[in-house]
């Protein structure tokens, strides 16, 4: 799962202007079968993120809001069983929830004559019932379930995947033996920073100390590696010393490039765990 | 030259004057004024600061700038250039009897100092150009002098390093050019000075020195000897720049001739330069050297192989080549670079860290993000600083300022001073670090590749045109390594409120440490264990002097940085004004009282190093300030007194003595400190008592510096080597050296860290779980682990030991009766023992471990908080564990022989003087019965004391001997009172000692022979003992053997060819009383039977006269006959020795 960057590139190239549904990642799978399916959803995910911050600001211009919001009532006029708003979301390359969001504030603000709050919406997003019009609750839905990459499934789904993760690594550690303070603990402690777990009894991987331990549910590439070390993982070796990162999803080889400096990356749990001896007298 | 030194004396010279006047070997006048001898000083040591461009312009400072060996008289001499001229008018003429005040004279004239030749290298394209001109007397390499000065104090807005780097270098090549010009003879670069020069330069081959064309040598051994007592008596400023010198002579490649190089010195003449040929500057330098062997004895192990193999010592003193390769041999003072760790962060504490600390939630993330930028620039500093072009300032610069701006509140001030501060000391400050960070440069590449390989390295070295010194032996202050990122951020942040605070903690931190109560050594402690307790001191107090030298350093730097210029104030009414000003201003921190607190409490070691580090970047003005002028007298006044060759009880070690004249002898060359100080600053050495009258021991009369501690404090000490190497580089190919041993040479250190060993990983692991734990943590733990570490060692002595001294001395007792009384050689009899014991010596680790291992855990879980959670708990036990294990081993494996060969000595030795093995060796030792009241006759009472009737043994012994007068004698009741006195005193054993008893035990053996013999002279008639009363007293004789004499009893003595000689003397045929008393011997299990038979046997062998022999035979006989048959002894006497039997009738 720890891919060159000349594998990484080849996958995202294939990921260019392809919308974030089942079908195709059913095709990624098919173009790279050796890679895990979690992986390439893992990068597929970050890949369309990539693009949809691109062009997010297009979207979001007063006329092409309104175009969007005729061409869903001509489409409902015309069929309301019909997938109309998802199928508008892939025309125009946006992310099928992103544009849910942009029809129902726009209908919100139509039928109440106010912009409405973000937590009305993100409400109504999580349960497309309360949406008043039985119509715009099932295309809202149906855009919703056929994201991949957005809407309130995805983050509640991230949201699971990585306090899973977390729950295993823990599992680990005490499997291993080796005790630890997690972020809770450490919160309440009064730290600043605070990494998923800060080890007690600092160990060795592969030659290199660690004290730290962060998890992450997902795929490094050069992005979001790159925010987490100015964000997170470099405030921690500045608070608590060299650290170990575990990629559960792997990442491109070459960002582990500071192993010396005292960022190891990992897609596994490691094996090769050495412990201060507690008989070495 | 005797004639000079009376003349010297009459003038009233100070020996000052005299060390000045040798030290910097006078040019001689042009001969304007015939008949006087003249000696003009030159300006050694050219004060570069004021004349920046001398070095260039005048090509004679290239060659040979600092000491001039002689000045041509004739048509050169009057050509000579302005600054010749000058020079002589602040000459000083000496011999010239009108010159009254020749003191004066000299006083009036400032020391030159040296220049300090910029290296043209790339570390140097980093730091700044160096505003202070202290160098090699001679330098090294052609042209390699500063070119143009920074006026900027700390060089900050200079243009990038590498410019200066390529303008140096183009420097260099223009000036090359021009001295070939000038001299169409390369080696002849310098015509208009002396007839001849030493010149360290030129082509490889150096010219062969020849002790036999020494000329003048009764005048060089005689400055010589002068020269040596000055530096002896620390009269010169620097000890260190003398060696240097001295070195440089032994060195010089060859003597640059000058045109009227014929001329012909006159031997013993003022007039002739005092170095004629290479074989006068060669024959000097070892002369001088001979004086100070003792200071060279203390150099490193690699200067000393360097001086040792030197040729010419060879050739030129044998025996002091002889005694610096013993001295080599000897040495274990190996002086290793080390490699700087990583940098690591200041930990996360909650304690001081946390939200509690701070005033506002905008305050506490204000500085969690000045935390996280503190370290991107670091990061970044690490990364790119070395990169050619680079520049701290412009990558840098705005960043550190936008940061510092956010620092609103003082309570932010304080939070990132105390980070920074941290941060300092462990990035610089770290064992693994100081070394390789103090010295500020790559490893040193010469030392690594060995003398062997170095001629090959001087092609390459030529084509670099830098000398592989970095400073020379005086360099000037400079931030080396990490300290430059620390150096160069104050100067960014150039934040007047960072400063303060700055200030503030590091006057704290080092008020601190200062005062910290460093353990004593107890001086009456000697025994071996100790030595673990030393090695840990050592250890701290290093890891303190380091520590404090660096915040020292810094403070100083802060502190000053207001008031620092490249130069002092142009006139004397400017200057007023500043003192003025700055007179008011209080000190930052009260230096003098803490040294003046440092001296009286005899810590000079500690305080005195920092103290140099923090003045040596005050300003010019700052000596002339009351204050700190007042704090200069006294470290010179220290200076002074530190005499090396003073050694005795409360004196300083000599190691502690060295650093410190190593360290001010640095300070009074900074060119900020004023140059005729030294020497202006006649201070009465006999007014500073305060260090020499040493009332208690202070940690100066403590060896708590070693070779490594002084070349990591002191780095430019080690430019005596590079000289030396540079020597071996240049000379010819058969410089291989007597010492043959072949290190291999290995890189590893200079290459990238290796992958850690296992055990190298546990160690990280160690040090990496305190990183993350309350300081206090830590503490604990080694505090633990060295305490008890250092009790495992008294234990094992108190038992291990113990049991096997007294495994010692029972072996010595058997023997000893092996052997007989004589036994054997001591030392043999120590080689014996210690060679059936020491094996037992590998217990002591095994049972140390156990120590350590039972002990170690219980006390750590004493002292840690209750809440420590468990795996901390058990990993600090671990720790505490491992740390007082590895320590205690490390001493017994390192010592255990030699300690159990001293105690098994210290007992053999015991017990010899004892006359014989101790009584315990024969059992438990018996004291008096519990009734005792301890009245018994003293013994030395009963050996002789009692005069006045002869009621001693020794009175009745020689009574017995004779010569008697016709009426002396002792009665058979006095007889028998007298061993009722002995058994009383045996049996009360409040004052006997092993001697008495077993003195008393001999003249016992010696009474029952002459009761034997029938020897007692009895007063009463018929003047013989009857044969029953003999009886009874040798029975009486026997009881107190077997049961009150504790000690061994020389029992064979009964039978010597002397005691067994009475008998045939008195022909009287007693041997029914001897064959009873052996008899009875064996009986009682005194003496056993082959014990008796071997010494029958031996009578044989002495010459007897008559028929005593078969008598002897006889006893023989019948000794051994009685033996198998249990009863009829009595008969078997009479039946053998009927007459005899007639005569035991008659009685």
């Amino acid at each position: 799962m720890i891919l060159t960057k000349a594998q990484y590139d080849e996958i995202a190239q294939c990921l260019i202007s392809v919308p974030p549904t089942r079908q195709s990642l059913r095709k990624l799978k098919q173009r790279f079968p050796s890679q895990s399916q979690a992986t390439l959803l893992s990068i597929f995910s970050q890949e369309y993120q990539k693009h949809i911050k691109r062009t997010h600001s297009k979207h979001h211009t007063s006329e092409a809001i309104e175009s969007y919001y005729q061409r869903y009532l001509d489409g409902v006029v015309k069929n309301g069983a019909a997938p109309v708003l998802l199928e508008l979301a892939n025309e125009v390359e946006y992310a099928p929830s992103l544009m849910a969001r942009i029809v129902l504030e726009r209908y919100l603000q139509e039928r109440d004559e106010t912009p409405p709050s973000k937590s009305v919406i993100n409400s109504m997003l999580r349960d497309p019932s309360q949406i008043p019009d039985g119509v715009l609750a099932n295309q809202v839905y149906q855009c919703i379930v056929n994201d991949c990459c957005y809407g309130p499934l995805v983050d509640c789904i991230k949201h699971a995947i990585g306090h899973e993760h977390e729950v295993l690594l823990r599992d680990l550690l005490l499997e291993k033996n080796l005790s630890f303070l997690d972020e809770d603990q450490l919160r309440a402690k009064g730290y600043d920073k605070t990494p998923d777990f800060i080890l007690q009894v600092p160990v060795a991987v592969e030659g290199h100390i660690i004290h730290w331990i962060e998890s992450k549910a997902s795929f490094g590439d050069e992005c979001s590696h790159h925010a987490y070390l100015h964000d997170q993982f470099w405030s921690y070796w500045n608070r608590f010393g060299p650290g170990l990162v575990i990629y559960w999803y792997g990442f491109i080889q070459e960002l582990d490039c500071n192993r010396e400096r005292g960022i190891l990356l990992k897609a596994c749990f490691p094996t090769d765990i050495v412990t201060l001896c507690h008989s070495t007298a | 030259m005797s004639a000079v030194l009376e003349s010297l004396l009459r003038e009233e010279v100070s020996v000052v004057a005299a060390v000045r006047w040798v030290a910097r070997f006078g040019v001689k006048a042009p001969p304007a004024r015939p008949g006087a001898t003249t000696l003009s000083r030159c300006p050694g040591r050219p004060r570069g600061a004021g004349s920046p461009g001398r070095a260039l312009s005048d090509p004679n400072l290239e060659e040979f700038p600092s000491r001039r060996l002689g000045a041509p008289p004739g048509p050169q001499g009057e050509k000579q250039p302005a600054a010749g001229r000058s020079r002589l008018k602040e000459g000083v003429v000496f011999g010239d009897r009108n010159v009254r005040k020749p003191v004066a004279t000299l006083s009036r004239t400032k020391p030159s100092r040296r220049i300090n030749p910029t290296p043209v290298s790339e570390e140097r394209s980093l730091s700044k150009p160096k505003t202070c001109f202290t160098s090699p007397p001679i330098s090294c390499v052609p042209s390699s002098q500063p070119s143009a000065l920074d006026t900027s104090p700390w060089g900050l807005g200079l243009p990038p390093g590498c410019r200066s780097l390529q303008e140096e270098r183009a420097m260099l090549r223009k000036e090359r050019s021009k001295q070939l010009q000038q001299s169409p003879t390369p080696t002849c670069p310098t015509p208009e000075l002396g007839p001849l020069i030493p010149s360290r330069t030129g082509s490889l081959a150096a010219e062969a020195a020849d002790p036999a064309r020494v000329s003048s040598r009764k005048r060089l051994e005689v400055v010589a000897l002068v020269y040596s007592s000055c530096i002896a008596e620390n009269l010169v400023p620097n000890l260190f720049l003398e060696l240097f010198f001295v070195l440089q002579l032994l060195t010089v490649r060859r003597m640059v001739a000058a045109k009227d190089s014929d001329l012909e010195p006159s031997q013993d003449s003022l007039e002739s330069p005092l170095f004629q040929s290479i074989h006068d500057c060669v024959f000097f330098a070892v002369q001088v050297l001979e004086h100070q062997f003792q200071v060279l004895s203390y150099l490193d192990k690699g200067t000393l192989k360097l001086l040792a193999e030197n040729e010419r010592l060879m050739c030129f003193s044998p025996a002091l080549q002889g005694r610096l390769r013993a001295a080599y041999e000897g040495s274990v003072a190996k002086v290793s670079p080390t490699m700087t760790p990583s940098a690591q962060a200041v930990s996360f504490q909650p304690e001081t860290d946390n939200r509690a600390n701070f005033s506002s939630d905008r305050a506490f993330h204000t500085f969690k993000k000045q935390r996280d930028v503190f370290y991107e620039v670091l990061r970044e500093w690490e990364d790119r600083h070395e990169e050619p072009g680079w520049d701290f300032e412009k990558g840098l610069g705005s960043r550190i300022r936008a940061m510092m701006s956010q620092l609103s509140a003082a309570c932010s001030h304080s939070h990132f001073v105390r980070l920074f501060q941290k941060q300092l000391l462990q990035m610089c400050q770290s064992p693994g670090g100081a070394a390789s960070s103090v010295l500020g440069e790559a490893p040193d590449v010469l030392n690594m590749l060995g003398a062997d390989k170095l001629g090959r390295l001087r092609r390459l070295q030529e084509r670099l045109a830098a000398p592989p010194s970095s400073g020379g032996p005086c360099p000037p202050p400079t931030f080396p390594g990490c300290q430059g990122f620390f150096k160069d951020f104050i100067l960014s942040a150039s934040s007047f409120q960072f400063n303060q605070h700055l200030m503030d903690s590091l006057s704290l931190k080092i008020q601190e440490l200062n005062g910290l109560p460093l353990p004593q050594h107890e001086p009456g402690d000697e025994d071996g264990e100790s030595d673990v307790d030393w090695q840990g001191e050592r250890r701290q107090f290093a890891a303190v002097l380091l520590s404090l030298r660096l915040l020292a350093k810094f403070l100083g730097f802060v502190a000053f940085l207001p008031y620092r210029g490249p130069e002092p104030p142009p006139s004397r009414e400017l200057q007023d004004s500043i003192v003025a000003l700055r007179s008011q201003v209080p000190p930052v921190l009260d230096v003098r009282a803490l040294l003046q607190q440092g001296l009286q409490a005899h810590r000079a070691v500690l305080t005195v190093p920092w103290l140099v580090e923090f003045l040596s970047f005050a300003d010019h003005i700052v000596p002339l300030l009351d204050y700190y002028r007042s704090v200069f007298t006294v470290l010179l006044r220290l200076y002074r007194s530190l005499v090396l060759s003073q050694e005795g009880e409360g004196e300083m070690c000599f190691l502690n003595k060295l650093l410190l004249l190593a360290v001010l002898g640095w300070l009074f060359q900074i060119p900020t400190v004023p140059e005729d100080f030294f020497f202006l600053e006649e201070c009465q050495v006999d007014a500073f008592e305060v260090d020499t009258a040493a009332s208690e021991h202070g940690l100066d009369s403590v060896p708590v510096v070693d070779q490594q501690l002084l070349y990591t404090c002191c780095p430019y000490i080690g430019e005596l080597r590079k000289l030396l190497a540079s020597w071996v580089s240049g000379s010819s190919g058969r410089s291989g050296g007597f010492v043959r041993k072949i290190t291999p040479t290995t890189t590893t250190s200079l290459g990238a860290q290796l992958p850690p060993s296992s055990q190298g990983l546990q160690a990280q692991l160690a040090q990496a779980f305190f990183h993350n734990q309350p300081p206090s943590l830590r503490r604990t733990v080694e505090f633990v682990a060295e305490r008890i570490g250092s009790n495992c060692v008294k234990h094992i002595k108190a038992t291990l030991v113990a049991d096997l001294v007294r495994q010692a001395e029972s072996l010595l007792q058997e023997y000893r009766v092996a052997q007989g009384q004589e036994g054997g050689d001591p030392a043999q009899l120590l080689e014996i023992l210690c060679s059936q014991l020491c094996p037992s010596g590998a217990h002591a680790l095994a049972q140390g471990r156990e120590f350590c291992q039972r002990k170690s855990p219980g006390a750590v879980r004493a002292l840690l908080p209750e809440e420590t959670p468990a795996a901390v708990l058990s990993s600090a036990e671990s720790i505490a564990v491992g740390l007082a294990t590895e320590k205690a081993c490390a001493w017994l494996s390192a010592n255990i022989t030699a300690l159990i060969r001293r105690e098994v000595k210290a007992a053999v030795s015991r017990t010899l003087r004892a006359q014989g093995p101790e009584p315990a060796a024969r059992g438990e030792r018996r004291g008096c019965s519990r009734a005792c009241e301890h009245h018994a006759p003293l013994p030395s009472h009963l050996i002789s004391e009692i005069k006045i009737s002869p009621c001693s043994l020794q009175d009745v012994l020689s009574l017995a001997v004779g010569p008697r007068d016709p009426d002396e004698g002792v009665s058979p009741e006095h007889l028998e009172q007298l061993l009722g006195q002995l058994r009383q005193t045996l049996r009360c054993r409040q004052f006997l000692c092993p001697p008495a008893e077993q003195h008393l035990a001999k003249c016992s053996v010696e009474l029952a022979s002459l009761l034997v013999a029938d020897q007692i002279p009895i007063l009463a008639a018929p003047h013989r003992l009857e044969r029953g009363q003999a009886r009874r007293l040798l029975l009486m004789l026997l009881s107190l053997w077997k049961e009150d004499f504790q000690g061994p009893i020389p029992l064979q003595l009964l039978l010597s060819p002397r005691n067994v000689g009475l008998l045939a003397d008195t022909r009287w045929g007693l041997w029914d009383l001897l064959l009873f008393l052996l008899r009875e011997l064996v009986e009682k299990g005194l003496m056993d039977r082959m014990e008796i038979e071997t010494c029958l046997g031996s009578l044989h062998e002495t010459p007897w006269p008559g028929d005593f022999p078969e008598e002897l035979a006889t006893l023989s006989r019948l000794f051994l006959a009685e033996l198998h048959l249990p009863e009829p002894q009595l008969r078997a006497c009479e039946l053998v020795q009927p007459s005899r039997g007639t005569v035991l009738a008659q009685s």
